[in-house]
Formats: structure tokens, C-alpha cells, sequence
């Protein structure tokens, strides 16, 4: 055995990933009014949430590799790297050119595949099973969204809920930080952030990140601001509870539907935000953004090669549909503003 | 004995207004107050809104809403000046020595947690407890306070509790550490008339149980007349009068405080008008000169407008600061 390689800290992480699903379930069980929600969400959004389950458990099959019993006579595999389990099932499909879905002859020069009629989806233009591309793109896509959402969340509750609840100097700070964010165009700020950070998918979540905490944080300053002023946040004052105390046990929790409530928003947006930056050539490898990049000039051929964009298009589309569809149940069910009571 | 509570000459100021690059003078809401309160004395503190009353409370626990700020006079508790305490210090008073009860029940108690886990919570912050003693305290003052079915009220959150049980809650929070003064900023004004009743009845019973004295804030004078053994009339941010709650109710010598009890309206006859004093309470940027509250007195003449009115002391300890009761005209 070798030292520790880049496989195992993403199968460690998916297992913190699973560890902390298993925790928040346990507490949304627990409590009563998340329990309300998370049913109510789920009688309203059946099908959005199987779709987003079906994404959520290619990711995670995607996720977990390990080195070793691959065949190693098959074309395109490297016998010594670590495949997942979505890896494994499409090993050794590679073909020469490109195959239309179901297809027995390659699509340009008519020569017999390798593995006629066994691409669902078609291949792309190095041979690669374009189905087997849509799903190592799941994984990629919800990595985006989530770890950007945990890096821009909690930078937009720091320096949101200090400055609502501390206000004075560093209400000051983090609005000179905001008006000078919002003073720059997004997209470049973004793209030399990348840039200067390197290519790849935590530079990427990092820009996503830095450049897309400004909205929530407002948000979550109005919000402090005005939970700072009610009774039960004076009440803990007048029982003597400590700042930290009033801000981790009286604020955030009543929060916490914002909080669910942007992050689902958020998610969507971010992946889209990534599919663009692909086009432009600096986006994560393996996303649907690239592969739609990759399929641009093909859409150009005769006879045209549309399967590629298609099944990456679908894909994305797919998913943020289904991610906004429960975005906005999950306002309806937690915001208060459209229900009688907070969480 | 030193008295429990001491306030001495406390001047509570906002900053005032900008005025073009400055800032105009700086606004006292409350200007030079000073009371006693005994243990286990109910001292209630009557007036208008914007007297200056809930300002005085706060600045006792030195939670003034910024801007503001006490900036002169003294709070003693057990004669420990409590202006000069550290922030620690401080916070160890509060709730553990000061609680205080709000007004608006239906928002003192923080929707997404249980309000059993509140109580437990406001024991252990000042006592070392485990938390299942503390939970079967929070379960005895329960039962204390009047909520039926203690145990499981424990694990009810706020809005699935009415008005009066969410202010029952707040007061066996308030009391669950045992306080020696408890500030109760009109403790009933949010309920309806049966759900006061109670509450005052159990707030009264309470007091005398625990041997507890209560700075009762109000401008309801029936609620006055129901715990108070003395009454603090507040005016523009002074004291007018400070008397027994049977001197004071029977025979009020500042005009201000004979125009409140004149505007109650249970006493008045129907048919007639009800009494009112004339013009409103002047804002706190523009107290008047003089008496305070010499532009609404019907009794006032020259030295009102002009002075300061000097406190006359009655042998009971019954003080006025009214220029008319200093010259013996009343």
C-alpha cells in the first residue's frame, strides 16, 4: 500500500456527508415543528425530492472508490486507480469514434463498435459512453452546490448576524465590504478569482463562494436586527445570558428557516453559475457545463451530433428544476410570512 | 437596614438629534430620580407613557437601549452601587438577584424552544444543577404559577400555549432562581381583564410567599390598587409624587397625580364626561422649564413656570414636588 491519495479523503468525506444526513434527520425527527415541515414538504413535492434522490444516490455510488479487481486487459484502464462503483459499471465501454444511442456502427466512417448497441446515450467524440458522463456529472454538480452553500452560508451569517446584532464599527466594515463587493461586476471578480486561485473544483467553490454570500448576509442582518429588538431576545438579557449565549441559542435557531430556505435557492443558481464558467473554460472537470462546452462545436456537424448536449442539458435541467420545485415548497412550508407559524 | 434597592438622583439620557455636523443636546428621559425599595415591598411606578418609568427600570439593570446611557446618579442594591459593577458582575445579578417580567407575553419567549428547556436553562445559568433537578423545579413552579398539567407543559412550545400560560411561563422563569426584586413592566396589559385578575392574584400571592419586592411599572391605577403598598407618580421624566398607596389614592396632593385618579374611568359616574388633564406630555427634547408640568396645571402660578418645584416631606415619608404643596396652598 502506498500513503494516503486524493480517493480517500473523498471517501472519508462521503462518510462524514452520511454521518451528518443521519444527524439532521434524527434531529428534524426530534423536533416537532421540522417534523411538520419536512412531511408537509414531502406531500407537496413528491416527485421533485425521489428525482433529487435519485441524483443525490448516483453521487454518492460515484463517491466511494476503491483500487484493484478491474479488468485490466479492457481499453482505457489504468489498472492501478481507484474506479467508484458508477465507474465500474461502464468500464472497458470506451469506443473509437463516436456511436449514436443504440447503435451498431460507429456514426462517422460506419466500422463496427466495440460494444455495439450497449450506449444508451451514444459516445462522444473520443469514444467515451455519453450516459456515463451525465452520471459522474451529478456528483460534480451537487459538490458545487453544497460546498459552495457551506462556505457562502456561514461567511454571510458571520459577518451578517455580527453586524446586526453588534451593529457600530463592524456594521460599518461588513457594509463597506458589501458596497465594495457590489461595486465590482460579479462575473469578472469571479473569473479572477479562479484565475488567481488555480483551476479546480475547491477554487471554483471557493470563488462561487466568496462572490455569492452578499444577498444572504443582508438578509440575515435585517433579520438579526430585528430579533436583536424582541422580548425574548431582551428577556435573555434581563436573565443575565451571555452575548454568545443570546446570538448561538436565541438568534440562529430562529434562523434556521432562512437559512434552509436560501441554501436550496442558492444550490440551483450555483450549479448554473458553474455550467457557465465551463463554457468559458474554466469550469470544475467532469460537469455537465463542460460536457456542453465539449458538445458545442459538434452541434455544427452533419449529420448532427446532438446526443452529447442533449443528455447533459436534461441533466442540469433536471435537476435545477427539481431543486427549485422543492425551493419553493420549502418557502412555503418555512417561511412565515406564508404560514401562520415560525418553525 | 439599608433598603434593598436604592436609586439616587439616576439621569438616563439619549443623544440628541443631529444638528448639522453636531449633535444637539443630549435628551434626559429620566432626570433626577430617587426612591427606596424595601424587601418585600411592592413599589409601583405610575405614569404616562413616555414618564420616563420603563427607562428607569432598564437603567437599574443597566440595559438602556443604545444609544442611551445612565449618565449620573446611583443604584444600590444591598448598598452595592450596581452602576460600577463590571459587565460580569453584572450579568450575574441579572436574573439571579433582578428578574424581570414583561409586557408582551405572546413574544418573551423564544418560539423554537420548548418552554420547559427555557426555564431549565435560565436555573442553570446561575446555578450549578443537574439538569434533572433543575427539570423538576421548572415542574414545582409550574405548579406554583398555576399552569394545569405541569409535566407536559414542559415540553409544549410557546405558540401552542395561550396568552395568560405563556406570561405564567415568564413569571416561573423570573422567579426560578429565587430574585430578591422583581420588575414587572405592566405585567398584564397585553391579557384580557378575567386573565389579569388571576395573574395579579398570583403575582400578589407569590410576593407575599417569597418575601419578594416588586417594582411594579404601570399606568393601570386599578392594578395599582391591587399589589402596590406605595406609588411612585412620574412625570416628564421626574417624580411628582411618591406616597402610601391608601395616602395616594384617597388624597393625592400633586395636581398631576389627582388628574390621573380623576381619569379613571370606574369612578366616574356615567353620563358625565370623564376627566381629562389638559394637553399632552411634552416631548423629551423640550421639557418645559420650571415644573414640568405647569403648562397642563390648573393650579399653577408664578414661581411654576420659572422653578424647579421643591420636594416637601410629609412625616410618613409621603413626598411631593409641587411649588403649590410647598407653600402650603393645598
Amino acid at each position: 500500500m502506498t500513503g494516503v491519495e486524493p480517493y480517500m479523503f473523498s471517501n472519508l468525506g462521503t462518510l462524514l456527508l452520511l454521518a451528518g444526513i443521519g444527524f439532521t434527520a434524527r434531529v428534524v425527527r426530534r423536533n416537532r415543528l421540522w417534523r411538520e415541515a419536512a412531511t408537509s414538504l414531502w406531500r407537496r413535492r413528491r416527485l421533485a425530492l425521489c428525482v433529487l434522490g435519485v441524483y443525490f444516490a448516483i453521487a454518492l455510488l460515484d463517491s466511494v472508490a476503491w483500487k484493484g479487481g478491474v479488468p485490466v486487459d479492457a481499453v482505457g484502464v489504468l489498472p492501478n486507480a481507484p474506479y467508484s462503483i458508477v465507474d465500474r459499471i461502464f468500464l472497458g465501454t470506451v469506443e473509437a469514434s463516436y456511436s449514436a444511442p443504440f447503435a451498431s456502427v460507429e456514426f462517422y466512417g460506419g466500422s463496427s463498435l466495440r460494444n455495439p448497441g450497449t450506449h444508451p446515450l451514444g459516445t462522444d467524440i473520443i469514444g467515451r459512453d455519453v450516459l456515463y458522463m451525465a452520471l459522474k456529472g451529478a456528483r460534480v454538480a451537487l459538490l458545487i452546490g453544497g460546498l459552495t452553500s457551506l462556505i457562502a452560508i456561514p461567511l454571510a451569517l458571520l459577518f451578517g448576524v455580527g453586524a446586526g446584532y453588534f451593529g457600530g464599527r463592524f456594521d460599518d466594515f461588513v457594509f463597506f465590504l458589501i458596497s465594495t463587493l457590489a461595486s465590482m461586476p460579479g462575473f469578472l471578480l469571479l473569473i479572477a478569482l479562479i484565475m488567481a486561485m488555480g483551476r479546480g473544483t475547491l477554487s471554483v467553490c471557493v470563488a462561487l463562494g466568496v462572490t455569492s454570500w452578499v444577498g444572504f448576509c443582508r438578509l440575515s442582518r435585517a433579520e438579526t436586527l430585528k430579533l436583536r429588538e424582541l422580548d425574548y431576545v431582551r428577556a435573555a438579557r434581563v436573565l443575565g445570558v451571555s452575548e454568545p449565549g443570546i446570538i448561538f441559542r436565541h438568534i440562529l435557531p430562529n434562523l434556521a428557516h432562512l437559512i434552509v430556505i436560501t441554501f436550496v435557492l442558492m444550490f440551483s443558481g450555483l450549479v448554473l453559475s458553474e455550467a457557465v464558467l465551463s463554457w468559458l473554460g474554466i469550469g470544475v472537470d467532469g460537469s455537465w457545463g463542460q460536457m456542453i462546452d465539449g458538445a458545442r462545436d459538434e452541434l455544427s456537424r452533419e449529420p448532427i451530433v446532438w446526443w452529447n448536449i442533449a443528455a447533459a442539458g436534461t441533466a442540469l435541467f433536471t435537476l435545477i428544476l427539481s431543486v427549485n420545485a422543492v425551493g419553493d415548497a420549502v418557502r412555503d412550508v418555512l417561511d412565515p410570512r406564508t404560514q401562520g407559524d415560525a418553525p | 437596614m439599608s433598603p434593598l434597592l436604592e436609586i439616587r438622583d439616576l439621569r438616563t439620557a439619549f443623544p440628541g438629534a443631529r444638528v448639522g455636523r453636531g449633535r444637539g443636546e443630549p435628551v434626559h428621559v429620566v432626570d433626577g430620580i430617587s426612591f427606596d425599595l424595601d424587601r418585600g415591598e411592592v413599589l409601583a411606578l405610575v405614569g404616562e407613557s413616555g414618564s420616563g418609568k420603563s427607562i428607569t427600570a432598564l437603567s437599574a439593570l443597566r440595559l438602556v437601549p443604545k444609544p442611551g446611557r445612565v449618565v449620573a446618579g446611583e443604584v444600590r442594591l444591598d448598598g452595592k452601587n450596581l452602576l460600577e459593577l463590571s459587565v460580569g458582575e453584572m450579568r450575574r445579578i441579572r436574573g439571579k438577584r433582578i428578574a424581570m417580567i414583561f409586557q408582551e407575553p405572546m413574544t418573551a419567549l423564544n418560539p423554537v424552544l420548548r418552554v420547559g428547556d427555557q426555564v431549565v436553562e435560565a436555573i442553570q445559568l446561575h446555578e450549578t444543577v443537574a439538569r434533572a433537578d433543575a427539570r423538576a423545579r421548572t415542574r414545582a413552579l409550574f405548579a406554583e404559577v398555576g399552569i394545569p398539567d405541569p409535566e407536559e407543559r414542559l415540553d409544549a412550545y410557546p405558540h401552542q400555549l395561550s396568552g395568560g400560560l405563556k406570561q405564567r411561563v415568564m413569571i416561573a422563569m423570573a422567579l426560578s432562581t429565587r430574585p430578591e426584586l422583581l420588575i414587572a413592566d405592566e405585567p398584564t396589559t397585553a391579557l384580557d381583564v378575567t386573565m389579569q385578575a388571576q395573574i395579579l392574584r398570583l403575582l400578589r400571592d407569590l410576593q407575599r410567599e417569597r418575601r419578594m419586592a416588586i417594582l411594579l411599572i404601570t399606568h393601570d391605577l386599578g392594578i395599582v390598587n391591587e399589589l402596590a403598598d406605595r406609588i411612585a407618580v412620574m412625570y416628564a421624566g421626574r417624580l411628582v409624587e411618591l406616597a402610601s398607596r391608601s395616602d395616594l389614592l384617597t388624597n393625592p396632593l400633586h395636581p398631576y397625580a389627582r388628574g390621573l385618579l380623576a381619569a379613571i374611568p370606574a369612578l366616574a359616574t356615567p353620563g358625565t364626561r370623564l376627566h381629562e388633564i389638559p394637553g399632552v406630555v411634552p416631548s423629551a427634547s423640550r421639557w418645559p422649564t420650571g415644573c414640568r408640568f405647569a403648562p397642563r396645571c390648573s393650579e399653577r402660578f408664578e414661581p411654576c413656570t420659572v422653578q424647579d418645584p421643591v420636594e416637601t416631606t410629609r412625616p410618613n415619608g409621603r413626598r411631593v414636588y409641587c411649588h403649590a404643596v410647598a407653600e402650603g396652598r393645598r
